[in-house]
């Protein structure tokens, strides 16, 4: 069944539209559940017919929409940062959140909230960036010097070890500068309050993200044949591997200082991409970007009613999610070779 | 075994000790009112003013016995579970044997602890530590199963149960009234603010009892830790010694997690110190890591106490920011 569809272009494409159409129905029930459930008319009205005097429409257009589009964007942006991650270290357990990464993220948030405190929203946005990245160099680097290389079980234990690290350093300066409760807040990872302002950051720095994904996507399913194979063919792979980094910065950086940290979908979703659809990344990192849209949205509508009136930080739902995962896969890896 | 070795061992153990009494010393004096040393001196004999005894054996005292004992419980834990899994990377921590009895433990706050007396729930709460913590150990080693077990399957699926009982535990905590969740959050940064001799009481019989027991199955380590292969041959039993050793150690992070929250990289980063100075067999590293894991948490929680005065910061923090950059050293070193 699944290699009847790998090499069918008709049923791929079957499956990408099968999807946005369950992702659009998605969104409604995410728009329409909350405290005032909200009928999917009303939704269609505010959205297309929108009504500054009726409270409803008021509702949707400030809190739910924003709240439901930056979940669709999240979740696309660490879906396609774990695809690309995979793909260029060919390592099964690349992801943003193994990687310690939103730990760099809010220990520079952190920095910035305690030196800085009259920081702009575009600020702290740009902090995050900065922390996501050099937490993604470091632990390429802790990779690249080591002699067994960036081996799957190296890899996690860098990123649970720098994650750690810069977690506690976070709690010392939250401590000192009182903070905790914003950087909580943070960590907690959730959708609560994103407004409109952050959706642009998403769409800015997500569009330029994706785009490049897309361009590199050729050259990463040619790469995972193997370096040398894709130097023969006259592949330039440094260049592939800049890209790829600047296209995780990028979108990890987006999703993280919007969200806060949630685990495992960047994990996840490549995995189940690849399972499905093949191993051609020119299908994989938008089906990807679909999938982890999806899961983000229903994961998120889990969040808040799993225990209404009370918020669960949708980070907890997708890790308990992913957890069952990566539990799969470990045991598949019979030791610290790559496979 | 060799003669330069022990006297080696020797040597190290009676500076470990000079650098505690000292430590215990400087620990016992300072904090938000200090106490001059010869102060500290007199009011253990029993000459002190009422505020110094109160302050001394009420509040440093118990606190400061308890950090050593639960230094010694997780780096004792360590050096166990580093060599029956063959891994040098192992360590209750990073394994999710601590989450995994810091899940019960929080289960214990959510359901019990009103119905059961707060000293006797004191005493009661190492044991739901326990059980936590060998239905963590349980999970990996039954996850990670597949014709015997591999070291790196063991880590890597100790690694997601970690993550799975820390999602788990977010969603309860949330359950939770304000107070309990309050003492939930500290508990489980790994915090002995909160110590008594209650505390002391309940953890002192678990590090009595099985740390000199594993002492005693110094042997057996010395055989596991030369892989399966070689201890089959010279006759040991490799699966069932294993198994023993493991729930040794899973009881005494289970324990020492109970009195003091999860305090992760400790039972890491004490053994391998241990073995770069004595070597690797467990009749010297054993004691010479129970010293230095309770001289390590002893100082790490003073420092949390006093650096950014009047506020504390928990001792699992001020142990991961010493001993992280450490593990990432070992990380880069190894094939």
């Amino acid at each position: 069944m699944l290699s009847i569809i790998q090499q069918s272009k008709f049923l791929k494409l079957m499956i990408v539209i099968l999807t946005i159409i369950v992702l659009v129905f998605s969104i409604g029930l995410s728009v329409s559940l909350g405290a005032a459930d909200i009928h999917l008319s009303i939704i269609w009205q505010a959205v297309f017919n929108f009504n500054d005097n009726v409270t409803s429409h008021q509702v949707i257009q400030e809190l739910r929409l924003p709240r439901a589009l930056a979940a669709v964007m999240t979740g696309a942006f660490l879906a396609v940062s774990g695809a690309v991650m995979q793909g260029l270290t060919r390592n099964s357990l690349a992801s943003p959140s193994i990687m310690g990464v939103t730990n760099g993220a809010a220990f520079a948030l952190v920095l910035v909230m305690a030196f800085y405190p009259a920081v702009s929203n575009f600020g702290m946005t740009l902090a995050s960036f900065a922390g996501a990245g050099v937490t993604v160099i470091l632990i390429f680097m802790i990779g690249s010097i080591s002699p067994g290389g960036l081996t799957p079980v190296k890899l996690a234990l860098a990123g649970v070890a720098i994650g750690t690290l810069l977690s506690s350093l976070s709690s010392v300066i939250a401590l000192h500068f009182q903070l905790e409760k914003q950087l909580g807040f943070w960590m907690a990872g959730g959708l609560a309050g994103t407004d409109w302002a952050s959706i642009q950051v998403l769409l800015i720095s997500g569009a330029v993200g994706m785009l490049i994904a897309l361009m590199i996507s050729k050259s990463m399913t040619v790469l995972n044949l193997g370096e040398d194979v894709a130097a023969g063919l006259g592949q330039n792979n440094i260049v592939i591997k800049i890209m790829g980094i600047i296209t995780v910065l990028l979108l990890t950086g987006a999703a993280v200082s919007v969200a806060g940290a949630i685990g495992f979908i960047g994990l996840i979703i490549p995995h189940m991409t690849r399972f499905i659809m093949g191993t051609d990344y020119r299908w994989i990192i938008p089906v990807s970007a679909l999938f982890g849209a999806l899961l983000l949205v229903l994961s998120d509508v889990v969040s808040r009613l799993i225990n209404a009136p009370y918020e669960t930080p949708v980070g907890a739902i997708t890790s308990l999610i992913g957890v069952p995962f990566f539990l799969y896969l470990a045991r598949g890896s019979s030791g610290g070779d790559k496979k | 075994m060799n003669k330069h070795k022990t006297s080696s061992f020797t040597g190290v153990m009676v500076l470990l000790i000079l650098l505690i009494v000292v430590m215990f010393f400087v620990t016992l004096g300072t904090g938000v009112i200090n106490i001059s040393p010869q102060e500290v001196i007199r009011t253990l004999l029993g000459s002190g003013t009422d505020r110094q005894e109160l302050v001394l054996f009420e509040f440093r005292l118990p606190r400061i016995v308890l950090a050593l004992l639960i230094g010694t419980g997780l780096a004792v834990s360590g050096a166990i579970l580093q060599s029956i899994t063959q891994n040098d990377l192992a360590e209750p921590g990073i394994l999710g044997i601590n989450t995994g009895a810091g899940f019960a433990v929080v289960l214990f706050i959510f359901f019990l602890q009103d119905s059961i007396g707060s000293v006797f729930s004191v005493l009661i709460m190492p044991l739901f530590a326990l059980l936590g913590a060998l239905l963590a150990a349980l999970l990996i080693y039954v996850l990670a199963w597949k014709n015997g077990v591999n070291p790196i399957r063991l880590v890597l699926v100790g690694i997601g149960i970690n993550a799975g009982f820390s999602a788990a535990l977010v969603i309860l905590q949330l359950k939770m009234n304000p107070q309990d969740f309050r003492q939930a959050t500290v508990w489980l940064s790994g915090d002995i603010w909160n110590a008594n001799w209650t505390f002391v009481l309940a953890l002192l019989p678990w590090i009595l009892i099985l740390v000199p027991y594993a002492l005693q199955k110094s042997n057996t380590l010395n055989v596991l830790n030369f892989g399966d292969d070689i201890a089959e041959g010279l006759g040991s039993k490799v699966e069932s010694d294993r198994r023993v050793l493991l729930i040794i150690a899973v009881a005494l992070a289970g324990a020492s997690v109970a009195a003091g929250g999860a305090i992760a990289f400790l039972g890491l980063v004490v053994p391998h110190i241990t073995r770069r100075i004595i070597g690797p067999l467990h009749q010297y590293t054993i004691p010479i890591s129970a010293l230095m894991g309770g001289l390590l948490l002893m100082v790490s929680d003073t420092i949390g106490k006093n650096l950014l005065t009047p506020m504390e910061i928990p001792v699992g923090i001020v142990v991961a920011i010493l001993s992280t950059p450490y593990f990432i050293y070992l990380l880069i070193r190894e094939k």
